[in-house]
């Protein structure tokens, strides 16, 4: 085990006395005896270095911080722990390690303060953000060979196609659920064969794109923040604009775009995964035929109902994009805020689609698309 | 943390070299960095290694602190083989050394002093929390940032104060070994000069064995020992510049003699005629 640095009290005639350090007065060794020291009282005349083996800046620190509380004087040192204390000693050892907190009592109504402006400011900002973009998307309908389409394609390739096997799972296994927890509940009234109209209504108009604007959300809304904010850490982003490439449009648009254009065509990709999915389940849980099943679909389900899950789609998808890539230009300073802005873009993109989509439902009953 | 080493530290007369490397292989799929390096530091000297970019002198680095496994060859660090050393043992010689990064390196959601608080808190934990703030109140003071910069998070420093509190964090625990690499890329002539002071100073004062990596003439004049060329996937000669002028090799005579070695090596010349008050130039000259 390790040698620990040691002391021992030797008082003197009266009440002064003589601390003598021994051993190794290295960092490794140090921690006991700095408590010791701390906790010593009454005079100290000398601190005696004559019994260290070996000294480093710690040692020297501790010895000096001894003789300088105690207003003592330090004897036997070495030329080594001459020279060290000699480095240390303007050191004030006061400076804060932190930056100063506010008293708990100040904090609170400081941090709600900080939230009702960061709620405003996150607000104007995103607003503005969906300005800066509908401007730059503006310039690139009027001069169409700005649009990188190169990029475009392969957002599109990461939030659609790459999203296919997870968003058709999820559906498929959603609609099984949702026909086999309706069919218990309609049996009650003798009405299983209403499962039909339930699972394709609801995947049509509600659940195919919710699911789908919740799993993009988790899946590119969150890259979107985090590719974006690394960037913007490694002045990519800065480098960008240097060069007169325009962020908003190298790096937002197509990410937009692919979101908009993707989000309809996966909404109604997973309606139809879980028509498949309930169909899936009818034909071994209810006696109802698979075709059967998808041809009473045809009848049940109006076509307004497929409009309505395709007009919310791209609003959805929009949103999605935006707080990703909102939130990935808001990153500054550290890695941690990368972390912080990828997690607010997607709750703030999950939240908004259902904000959204609860608007939706009011609107589409009243305009008789019930 | 392995007790035997203790002792040892304890010795000062000990000359064994810390650095041996030998016979060090590298390669990053089919491209060979190194082949057959060899390299020894002495302990107390303050050795630069140049060489030109790609040649592979931040991968010798890393290879010699553990981050890079090397193909083949021994390294040997404070006498203990790194290539195939125990957990255990890495953990003893981790205490040892020091590594400023480039960049510095500094872990952003720290403080500076939280910072070089780290690799104490993980060492030593015994030690009690006031020490390890007034330890890391001193470093920051040695590295020669103002203290009042301890409480400040590393995107609130500029790069060369980023890289005096990744110096402070890599004296934490008063290594006997320091690595820095390229300490003064990117910082101003001035700022340069001093850190370049700064590093000798601590050296005199904690008696440390300094491995620098640098493409800085000025500071292969001012501080270093002797200088290690990397070239030709090995080190091609080490030894002190008027040495390695003496060699005839057209890359070291192109890197010494070239406009900035010329221009390095005067300000040089008159740096210590100054300094030995020998002032034979013209008069106004060295005002």
């Amino acid at each position: 085990m390790r040698e620990w640095a040691d002391c021992t009290n030797m008082v003197e005639e009266g009440e002064a006395a003589t601390i003598a350090l021994t051993g190794s007065l290295t960092v490794a060794c140090i921690g006991p005896l700095d408590r010791k020291l701390r906790a010593l009282d009454g005079q100290v005349k000398r601190v005696d270095l004559s019994g260290v083996s070996e000294i480093d800046t710690v040692g020297a620190w501790t010895a000096w911080r001894t003789a300088r509380d105690h207003g003592a004087e330090i004897v036997g040192a070495s030329e080594k722990a001459e020279r060290l204390i000699a480095a240390i000693r303007k050191s004030k050892g006061t400076a804060d390690i932190r930056p100063p907190r506010p008293a708990f009592l100040l904090r609170i109504p400081a941090a709600i303060g900080a939230l009702v402006l960061g709620w405003g400011q996150g607000s104007v900002g995103i607003t503005g953000f969906l300005g800066a973009m509908l401007i730059s998307g503006w310039h690139t309908i009027r001069h169409p060979a700005r649009l990188r389409f190169k990029a475009l394609v392969r957002q599109v390739e990461l939030v659609g196609v790459s999203a296919l096997g997870i968003v058709g799972l999820m559906s498929f296994l959603v609609g099984i659920v949702i026909a086999q927890q309706g069919a218990v509940q309609l049996r009650q009234f003798g009405a299983e064969i209403y499962t039909i109209n339930l699972t394709g209504r609801l995947a049509m108009r509600e659940l195919g794109v919710l699911m789908t604007a919740i799993m993009v959300a988790g899946r590119s809304g969150s890259a979107f923040a985090a590719q974006i904010g690394t960037m913007k850490l490694t002045e990519e982003v800065d480098a960008m604009r240097t060069i007169g490439v325009s962020p908003v449009e190298a790096l937002i648009i197509p990410r937009v775009l692919a979101a908009v254009l993707m989000m309809p065509l996966l909404g109604f990709y997973a309606a139809v995964a879980a028509i498949v999915g309930g169909a899936f389940l009818a034909n071994f849980a209810l006696d109802i035929p698979f075709f059967t099943f998808l041809s009473r679909i045809q009848e049940v389900v109006p076509i307004h109902d497929v409009w309505v899950g395709l007009i919310k789609a791209p609003f959805f998808g929009l949103i999605i994009a935006l707080a990703g890539c909102y939130q990935g230009m808001q990153v500054q300073a550290n890695a941690e805020e990368v972390g912080l802005r990828t997690t607010m873009a997607v709750v703030q993109a999950i939240f908004m689609v259902i904000v959204l989509d609860a608007f939706f439902a009011v609107f589409f009953t009243n305009v008789g698309w019930g | 943390m392995n007790g035997k080493a203790q002792p040892s530290i304890a010795s000062p007369a000990r000359s064994d070299p810390p650095i041996v490397i030998e016979g060090l292989c590298n390669s990053f799929g089919g491209n060979v960095i190194h082949d057959n390096l060899s390299l020894t530091v002495d302990r107390g000297e303050i050795l630069g290694v140049v060489g030109g970019s790609g040649t592979g002198k931040s991968v010798l680095m890393r290879s010699i602190i553990g981050l890079q496994i090397p193909d083949e060859g021994s390294i040997e660090v404070l006498g203990r083989s790194i290539t195939d050393a125990e957990e255990d043992e890495d953990i003893d010689i981790r205490s040892r050394w020091g590594v400023l990064f480039q960049g510095g390196a500094l872990f952003s959601t720290l403080t500076v002093a939280e910072n070089v608080e780290v690799p104490l808190l993980e060492f030593y934990p015994e030690i009690a929390s006031e020490l390890r703030h007034e330890i890391a109140r001193f470093k920051v003071m040695l590295s020669g940032l103002p203290e009042d910069a301890s409480s400040k998070f590393p995107a609130e420093l500029s790069g060369g104060m980023r890289k005096r509190a990744g110096l402070a964090r890599a004296l934490a625990l008063d290594p006997e070994l320091l690595f820095l690499d390229e300490p003064t890329a990117g910082l101003d002539p001035i700022g340069a000069a001093a850190f370049d002071r700064l590093i000798k100073e601590l050296q005199d004062t904690l008696g440390l064995t300094v491995f620098l990596i640098t493409h800085d003439l000025d500071t292969l004049y001012e501080i270093c020992d002797r200088v290690a060329v990397l070239a030709e996937k090995r080190v091609i000669a080490v030894g002190t510049i008027p040495e390695l002028l003496a060699l005839d090799h057209p890359w070291i005579q192109e890197y010494f003699n070239g406009p900035r070695g010329r221009a390095a090596r005067s300000a040089q010349a008159g740096a210590s005629q100054k300094r030995t008050g020998k002032m034979d130039n013209p008069a106004g000259r060295g005002a």
